[in-house]
């Protein structure tokens, strides 16, 4: 942690806007604020000192340490419950502090399908958004320009652009060049990987140097993270407040009137203003409406509809790999930089759309197996020679449909370092996603076959787990009865409270959601400045 | 395979350090020589660090690399930067050295190779999870063994050795990735 709060944390006075949260989303409506109007941003967690991310690195590779041991996880703050199907491993899922989550995250950021915004009507399945992909287009461009985005428009799946990407794409790797002879005999199309990583010099941030562990944690700052967007809206003259845990929004019945937070002192303050963002993820957003249940909203702020919390969903993983009889040479980079989209417009009712990795880091890490081997000396070279080098891996992102009985809510048996009730993950996954997941198998056995692989591991229906992508727990809609939020993210029964997270996504397609995340958040900050 | 002091600073390059690599060496050494002093008197503290953790890597490295000597010493010397990660290591070269002195008769750094390696394996340092806050074992197995494998097998020569020249921690570029084997 480093540097010191603003004026002791005190709140703002005349703040025109109260950010609730200081990852991409907030940190980008921040900045499209701060310039104009009073903001305050307001986390939960520590702003991270830039100086420590090597000694972060060495908890990434160091066996001793748990993925949430790598930005300070913290388990009497970040405790949570899981009571669904399934185990929700929640706080490998995220970060608490300035930059949020894009601390830890992979990095990869595309724009959804055309049909990802019309599933009811494309795939006979889920709800259509109430915007489709030519209203979110320009949204979708800024935010590759805000973020940083290395790509190359050679995706033919893809949905339409109407300019380049920022950066170039990185280039193939050499395994990529193994799985091209096998797609290609397979008629399987490869294309780049859209990576908010820089490829070159960006925005004053340097360009990417190898470290090769990238998630969770980039020591160069070539992989785009939140803390950008924050350090610019300071610039621009907005107060960020770190380690102030908001506990409940305070309101009237039409309006946010305050959010109350406490500092690490004890303290409880109000932090008042004109407009109040609430940009904490799918998970924490539902759960502090939740929280601020009232007379009034007894069921939850917000939540006249009844369905904050509900449809909670998240992308699953299906993943196979083997080895080769020749070198592969995985594990020089920690981000991908190729895969397919070929079968993700497929989708209908039966089979949810799904995209195809290339995986650069397939088979062990010889550093991180030797930290774990039981013998060292000549034993240990020997085993590191026999393990790397052959590998050859292939994931996929697979959709999960809303469903009413996978939701957020609050466990009231269990409290956190605030005595309230902490997050319940009830995740359920339903058929569709199972049998999605069957098919991208099918697929990855039949690349890996035709490249003279054998399997050796397989991710499937059984065992799959979730990428980490927290959506649909705040739904966007235009009908208030059917959603808690309009197309614009401001809540239906709120005139002054904007949700600005993936829990806005009505359904989650099968690509990772930050850029749409980001692209929502530039939507939504126009509309909080038009109402000013 | 020649290890350089480049190679440890590479390594400090992908686990972070206070001070330079470069600096500093002859404070570790004590009075500047290579082994125990003239005297027959017990080296200094820092001097009995560095040869205790170059006597391990006598034992946890393999026989292909060399200078091993220069490597351990700049890597040591940027890790003592980091006061509690310091702290943790004399600590346990500490309980290394009196094990040493308690089963064998003498310190860790002056028994024979075979010796030093079964002592390791005796306290449990080649079975045991690391863990900077736990049992004798654990400490030594995080402070004295994985600090050493980590420093090699972070570094790009260490990564050679395995086929792979930039190794995980190792801000080696985006070149290598595209190449095909040597």
């Amino acid at each position: 942690m480093s540097g010191s709060a603003p004026n002791g944390r005190r709140p703002v006075s005349g703040a025109d806007v109260c950010v609730v949260g200081a990852g991409p989303a907030g940190a980008l409506v921040a900045d499209r604020l701060a310039a104009e109007h009073e903001v305050v941003v307001l986390d939960a967690g520590p702003r991270f000192d830039p100086a420590d991310r090597l000694e972060r690195q060495e908890r990434a590779i160091r066996p001793a340490y748990d993925r949430p041991d790598v930005w300070d996880g913290d388990d009497e703050r970040d405790a949570h419950s899981a009571s669904g199907d399934r185990f929700y491993p929640l706080n490998h899922a995220r970060v608490k502090g300035i930059g949020g989550s894009t601390l830890h995250w992979q990095g990869m950021v595309m724009r959804l399908h055309e049909d990802d915004f019309a599933s009811g009507s494309e795939r006979g399945v889920g709800p259509d958004w109430p915007i489709d992909y030519g209203e979110v287009r320009p949204y979708y461009a800024a935010a590759e320009r805000e973020l940083g985005v290395a790509g190359s428009d050679d995706n033919p799946y893809a949905p339409p652009r109407e300019e380049p990407y920022p950066m170039p794409a990185f280039a193939p790797s050499y395994s990529d060049g193994l799985f091209a002879d096998a797609c290609e005999a397979l008629e399987i199309d490869m294309h780049s990987v859209p990576n908010a990583r820089n490829s070159e010099r960006y925005d004053g941030r340097s360009a990417c140097v190898g470290y090769g562990t990238c998630q969770p944690v980039c020591p160069a700052g070539a992989k785009y993270d939140a803390t950008v967007h924050i350090e610019r809206a300071e610039s621009k003259g907005a107060t960020v407040i770190d380690r102030a845990p908001v506990q409940r929004l305070e309101h009237g019945v039409d309006r946010v009137r305050a959010a109350v937070y406490a500092t690490p002192d004890g303290t409880e303050y109000r932090q008042t203003a004109e407009a109040f963002v609430v940009a904490c993820g799918g998970v924490e957003t539902p759960r502090l409406l939740l929280l601020s249940d009232s007379e009034h909203y007894p069921d939850g702020l917000a939540n006249e509809s009844g369905l904050v919390g509900r449809y909670f969903m998240d992308h699953l993983f299906a993943g196979t790999g083997g080895v080769l009889e020749e070198p592969t040479r995985q594990n020089h980079v920690g981000f991908l930089t190729s895969e397919s989209h070929q079968f993700y417009d497929d989708a209908d009712g039966e089979i949810g759309p799904f995209k195809l990795e290339f995986f650069n880091y397939g088979g062990p890490s010889p550093v991180e197996t030797a930290l774990s081997a039981d013998t060292w000396g000549e034993d240990l070279l020997d085993r590191l020679r026999q393990d790397y080098g052959t590998h050859v891996g292939m994931g996929a992102l697979v959709e999960q449909l809303p469903r009413e009985d996978s939701y957020v809510g609050l466990d009231p048996d269990r409290t956190d370092d605030h005595g309230n009730p902490v997050p319940d993950v009830h995740w359920t996954v339903g058929d569709r996603a199972l049998r999605t997941i069957e098919r991208a198998n099918e697929v990855q056995e039949a690349i890996l076959s035709e490249l003279g692989a054998e399997i050796t591991w397989q991710v499937g229906p059984d065992d799959t787990g979730p990428a980490y992508h927290h959506m649909g727990t705040t739904r966007m809609g235009t009908d208030p009865e059917e959603s808690v939020v309009d197309p614009r993210l401001r809540t239906h029964d709120l005139g002054n409270c904007w949700l600005v997270t993936s829990g806005a996504f009505p359904t989650g397609g099968a690509v990772n959601p930050t850029l749409t995340i980001a692209a929502l958040a530039l939507r939504a900050a126009e509309d909080v400045r038009t109402s000013l | 395979m020649e290890l350089t002091r480049r190679d440890a600073a590479a390594a400090l390059a992908a686990v972070g350090a206070g001070g330079a690599v470069a600096f500093g060496v002859d404070r570790l050494r004590g009075d500047g020589s290579d082994g125990p002093d003239a005297s027959g008197q017990d080296p200094p503290a820092e001097a009995r660090l560095r040869e205790t953790f170059v006597a391990a890597a006598e034992v946890l490295y393999p026989s292909e690399v060399s200078g091993i000597g220069g490597f351990v010493e700049g890597f040591l010397e940027g890790r003592l930067g980091r006061r509690d990660h310091a702290d943790g290591i004399r600590a346990a070269v500490g309980a290394l050295d009196d094990r040493a002195v308690s089963w064998y008769g003498e310190r860790f750094a002056a028994l024979a190779v075979e010796d030093r390696d079964r002592l390791l394996r005796e306290i449990g340092a080649d079975t045991a999870e690391e863990d900077p806050e736990g049992t004798t074992a654990e400490r030594v197995r995080y402070y004295v063994v994985n600090e050493l494998l980590l420093a090699l097998y972070a570094s790009p020569t260490g990564g050679e050795l395995v086929g792979l020249e930039n190794p995980q921690g190792h801000p080696g570029g985006t070149e290598s990735y595209r190449r095909g084997p040597k």
